[in-house]
């Protein structure tokens, strides 16, 4: 490990103690948050007992469902748009100004749409990711050298070989940061929807146990959306960086 | 079958001229033109920039389509479609960056009928004779300019095309590294018997590597002088010695002075014409 990261991890286990002192000799109170050492212990039982498996399998199924949506979607359309130049022109000022619209806005509306179920909490989650996912395939496809695309059309691939093998190929790098924040916009859809409205998952969780003062699952379960969250990034964060390296360009 | 009679490549009356659009006016890039190439040679093309080599070669490459005029290649017309047994080297790294350097030769193979081994035998065979064999697993981020550039003409070998074009292969390198790409360029035609049209602006370059060279005009370009060096088959870069290279090479410039000078003066004047 690198002394950067050595220093960053210091960071964070120095937050954590601090929390832990600050807890133990009583600056913070025990209604207002739990020492971290409880939050551990907590966490630890409540995954042991298996009493939170429905609420995590839930928010994890929502989540991966919006994503791949948002993925697949997301790129199609980024492609099908790269190849037209007048829809795209239409289109690039409403994705620029996308992510100022608050798409939990929509939310009562897609749950009086279609219920309380899992679908309107997929759908903003979708919302939120696909599109960073076409942004970002519009941009990698924007950088294909031209000269792949002469040596395509010399080696007369179709045009679906020539988007399968020769564009997005090309444009990965720039693809897997539309799909890193997509996965962090799908969190945020699912996770975020939960806690609005709805009938289980993390989020609710999380929100029953608010109010009803139960910080002893309360604190654990923020603490598993972080770990989970942590874990994911630094996945596609390594996956980034050996595509990256592989070309040279880190 | 072909005519035996009848010219590897012929252009007859070739001309191209890119309409006017709303970003540049009406160019009349090229032409009229006429070449023949012979099976097996090794032909340059020199001119000053902005001639229309490069335009030259992606219509026998059918990467364009001529305005006027007709392509034939071995007996069959070339109207905006790259043919079987034509390959291309382009001036810029064409390598696949996410593709090791055998899936990058092999790259073209998978429209070609051929079982896996058969195909594997054909990418060790050209990494062989590019000298890349000891690179195969290797990615072209961790290769030199040059080594990616001989990835590409491997690309190109694989496929065993009849006639292989370049643009300026060697345009981007460095002059020790030129010399020996050159070198290499000969040895892969003489064993490949292919036949090579070759763009450069260098002109020692083509008088080294060609046993023809044609001259272009400034724009629109049109062959105005083509010259025959005489080599043996059997040459390397020593041939620089040779007593000719120098007469060759004068005769070239001698052609092409005029020509350049006309270019320059046409971009120090007043851009490329009346608006």
């Amino acid at each position: 490990m690198s002394r950067i990261a050595w220093y960053r991890l210091l960071v964070v286990a120095g937050a954590i103690a601090l929390l832990e002192v600050l807890c133990t000799a009583g600056v913070i109170d025990r209604i207002t948050m739990q020492p971290p050492h409880l939050i551990a212990r907590d966490l630890f039982r409540m995954l042991v007992s298996g009493r939170m498996n429905g609420a995590i399998v839930k928010t994890l199924s929502n989540t991966l469902l919006a994503l791949v949506l948002a993925l697949v979607v997301g790129i199609v359309v980024g492609a099908s748009l790269h190849r037209f130049r007048a829809l795209r022109d239409t289109l690039d000022p409403l994705f620029a100004t996308y992510y100022a619209v608050p798409v939990f806005a929509f939310y009562p509306f897609f749950i009086v749409v279609f219920g309380l179920g899992d679908l309107p909490q997929v759908l903003i989650a979708f919302m939120l990711g696909v599109v960073a996912v076409i942004v970002n395939t519009l941009n990698g496809l924007d950088r294909v050298p031209a000269v792949l695309m002469k040596t395509a059309r010399i080696m007369r691939l179709s045009p679906a070989d020539t988007a399968l093998r020769v564009t997005l190929p090309s444009a990965g790098p720039y693809i897997v940061t539309g799909i890193k924040l997509a996965v962090a916009y799908a969190f945020i859809g699912v996770i975020g929807s939960e806690f609005i409205m709805s009938r289980g998952g993390i989020g609710y969780e999380i929100s029953y146990a608010y109010t009803s003062f139960d910080n002893a699952t309360m604190y654990p379960l923020i603490v598993l959306i972080l770990l989970a969250s942590v874990a994911i990034n630094a996945v596609l964060s390594g996956w980034e960086r050996r595509l990256l390296a592989r070309r040279g360009m880190r | 079958m072909a005519d035996e009679r009848r010219s590897f490549l012929e252009l007859r009356n070739v001309i191209k001229i890119f309409p006017a659009s709303r970003q540049r006016a009406l160019l009349h890039a090229l032409g009229p033109l006429d070449l023949e190439l012979e099976r097996g040679e090794f032909f340059a093309v020199v001119g000053p920039s902005g001639c229309g080599k490069s335009t030259l070669l992606e219509l026998i490459a059918g990467l364009t389509p001529a305005t006027e005029g007709s392509i034939e290649f071995e007996g069959r017309g070339i109207a905006g479609e790259a043919p079987d047994g034509i390959g291309v080297v382009f001036q810029d790294d064409a390598s696949l960056p996410w593709l090791n350097v055998a899936d990058n030769v092999a790259f073209g193979l998978r429209r070609i009928k051929l079982g896996s081994e058969q195909k594997n035998e054909r990418v060790r065979n050209v990494l062989d004779l590019v000298g890349l064999s000891d690179f195969s697993t290797s990615y072209p981020a961790q290769l030199s300019g040059g080594m990616r550039q001989r990835v590409c003409i491997a690309r190109t070998l694989v496929m065993q095309p009849t006639l292989i074009l370049l643009d300026e292969p060697f345009g981007a390198l460095d002059q020790q590294t030129r010399l020996l790409m050159g070198d290499e360029l000969l040895r892969m035609w003489r064993q490949t018997k292919a036949t090579v049209f070759l763009i450069t602006h260098a002109l020692d370059e083509a008088t080294m590597l060609a046993d023809r060279i044609g001259v272009m005009s400034a724009r629109p370009g049109r062959l105005i002088d083509i010259v025959k060096t005489g080599w043996p088959r059997e040459r390397d870069s020593r041939i620089i010695e040779h007593g000719d290279f120098g007469a060759i090479t004068a005769r070239l410039w001698k052609s092409l002075r005029e020509e350049s000078l006309k270019t320059i003066g046409r971009s120090a004047g007043n851009g490329t014409g009346p608006r």
